[in-house]
């Protein structure tokens, strides 16, 4: 199992931070997700055994935090908000948006893999409501059609 | 990026380098930066916690506790290492004010922590940044680099012989962590879950080392309060209430955005001038002053300082400074399953009133505002969030019920239309759908 120089850097770095190997499971977990995509049982073994966990300790953990998935999402994960501040300023239209647009629901990714969809609670968007978030980019004071050009701007980046 | 908005009724004592470039180092230090910590170095401990408490700074991650106070909490002879951590999980709906710290004035967040190491006798100190923020953590790891490469963290910091090491630690989503003990859970690299309390984090915390946990906001006032002198900076706020607070104004307003206003800044002011008043000229139907946790306040209960205390006495709290406007379009049934809806996907699990309860009430509210409910609901539902106060390890199971209760008791008479309106009196905001097979969801006895 290989991953980036790039991971590796940030990896040998981040456990002098720390008293514990285990400290750096959580954000270890989500850059090996960045790079692969998601957490598969080959990454799960690999970030087990190198802080020292057993693979079921480390799925413990994953299936705590939201973020962290054990199954591939799009290229583009649209995440769109519906929580309170986001709900009352229309953020359930922009997610039925989404949800038409894309032609997939909840979790749901299109046959290109090109994008995910999922509807998220609080961003920390809230004075920019309605948000939504694609990878780690935000999104805000959205209306339909400028949730259809940020879409379609991401499908021309391919 | 999230944009600044300005008032002139703002006191800018903690967001004035805000859009000034002082994410980098060397603009931080032509804006005073790095002149706190300095001072602090010369001050000793004492003198800095006793600034501290002059300047009555209390907790700005919502539960207003008196920060001075906390850091006397932490013995000053320690077998264990001590170390500050900086909570920047901000989770809390309606809340987005540590963001804009962190964008726009990093540097001011890793001097507060120096200075809280200082106060405490901490060596590290960790700052926590939700994983959603992941262009803060460059920001931030970036803002950590610099201060490393002009020798100000490390060995010796300004030559005084002390070290001081700060680092990043990013999250992965979870509301829960933004609680201390599950936010120490999460740095150790575990599941978020609370830890029982006592013993408390100042005396067993991080690696059962004591800890001081402070929000970012919180930690950011810090170097501006050694700059301009706790009393000073108390004179701003009200008794007990000192200093300035970061308001995020949401929700049905024409000017939504993070201010900076003085504690006890009054709340019907807030939202009709500084927030521009009502979006589209509707009227206004209720606020949620504190973020989603706490109980809402209807119109005409907006005359109310924004302090810690007059809220408190106001029937709710000023918890995260996140004031959430709704106007009159908007069906607070339905509100208030978007606010359960939250707290049941974000409950740890741990104890069973939380996820039992949330549970509960999320799928008695989604039958309810399907048109699936019963009059004896409405009194359930109250009944429920009730018996949750105070029975569970951390606040996350009252956060779930105060505003259950509030809604409840304050829009009876709309939940009440509901029984009469079938399914939803506002069907004009749409449907969740969820609700055509939960409508279906039996119904809670007692």
């Amino acid at each position: 199992m290989y991953f980036s120089e790039e991971f590796e850097k940030r990896f040998a770095e981040m456990k002098t931070h720390y008293p514990t190997q285990r400290a750096v499971l959580v954000p270890t977990l989500l850059y090996a997700q960045d790079e692969v995509g998601y957490l598969s049982d080959e990454v799960i073994t690999e970030i087990a055994g190198r802080v020292g966990l057993t693979e079921l300790e480390v799925r413990n953990v994953i299936s705590y935090y939201s973020m962290l998935r054990t199954k591939p999402a799009g290229k583009y994960n649209v995440q769109v908000c519906t929580n309170v501040s986001c709900l009352v300023r229309g953020g359930e239209e922009i997610y039925e948006h989404c949800k038409k647009k894309l032609g997939i629901g909840h979790k749901g990714v299109t046959n290109d893999g090109m994008f995910s969809l999922e509807e998220v609670e609080c961003i920390g968007a809230c004075s920019w409501a309605p948000a939504m978030q694609v990878n780690y980019d935000f999104h805000e004071n959205l209306t339909d059609e400028k949730v259809d050009q940020i879409l379609d701007g991401y499908r021309k980046k391919g | 990026m999230a944009y600044l908005v300005s008032h002139p009724d703002e006191v800018k004592a903690i967001s004035w380098r805000w859009g000034k470039g002082a994410e980098n180092i060397d603009r931080y230090l032509e804006l005073d930066g790095y002149k706190a910590v300095r001072k602090a170095i010369e001050m000793g401990p004492e003198a800095i916690i006793n600034e501290m408490k002059a300047s009555n700074l209390r907790g700005r991650g919502g539960a207003g506790f008196p920060t001075g106070m906390k850091w006397s909490f932490v013995p000053k002879e320690s077998a264990k290492p001590k170390y500050i951590l900086c909570n920047g999980d901000e989770s809390e709906p309606g809340t987005c004010k540590d963001r804009l710290i962190f964008e726009h004035d990093p540097h001011s967040v890793i001097e507060g922590v120096m200075i809280a190491g200082l106060a405490v006798g901490a060596k590290k100190g960790y700052i926590y940044l939700r994983g959603e923020y992941r262009y803060l953590s460059v920001i931030m790891q970036k803002a950590i680099a610099d201060a490393y490469a002009k020798g100000f963290l490390g060995k010796n910091i300004f030559g005084s012989g002390i070290d001081f090491d700060v680092y990043w630690h990013g999250g992965a989503g979870a509301y829960e962590v933004g609680e201390e003990s599950a936010l120490m859970e999460s740095l150790e690299g575990k599941r978020g879950v609370p830890r029982i309390r006592p013993p408390f984090p100042a005396v067993v915390g991080l690696w059962g080392g004591p800890t001081v946990i402070n929000n970012a906001e919180t930690l950011a006032s810090v170097p501006h309060i050694l700059l301009m002198g706790g009393q000073k900076y108390a004179e701003i706020g009200t008794p007990k209430n000192g200093g300035t607070r970061l308001f995020c104004l949401s929700g049905n307003v024409e000017k939504p955005g993070v201010y900076e206003l003085p504690m006890g800044y009054n709340l019907k002011k807030m939202i009709y001038e500084v927030a521009g008043g009502i979006w589209k000229g509707r009227n206004l139907k209720a606020v949620v002053p504190g973020g989603s946790s706490v109980p809402v306040l209807l119109a005409n209960e907006i005359d109310v300082a924004a302090d810690f205390d007059s809220m408190m006495k106001a029937g709710t709290m000023l918890g995260s400074g996140g004031v959430i406007v709704i106007d009159d379009h908007t069906c607070m049934v339905k509100f208030a399953l978007r606010t359960i809806k939250f707290y049941q996907h974000e409950s740890c699990g741990w104890c069973i009133p939380c996820r039992e309860g949330t549970d509960w009430l999320k799928k008695t509210l989604i039958r309810f505002h399907a048109g699936g409910g019963i009059k004896k609901d409405i009194d359930n539902m109250a009944y429920l969030a009730e018996n949750m106060l105070g029975r569970t390890f951390c606040p996350l199971g009252d956060a779930a019920a105060m505003p259950i209760i509030g809604f409840v008791k304050k829009f009876r008479e709309e939940f009440e239309a509901h029984l009469e309106g079938r399914p939803c009196p506002y069907e004009d905001h749409g449907s969740d759908g969820e609700i055509p097979v939960l409508a279906q969801l039996p119904v809670l006895t007692r």
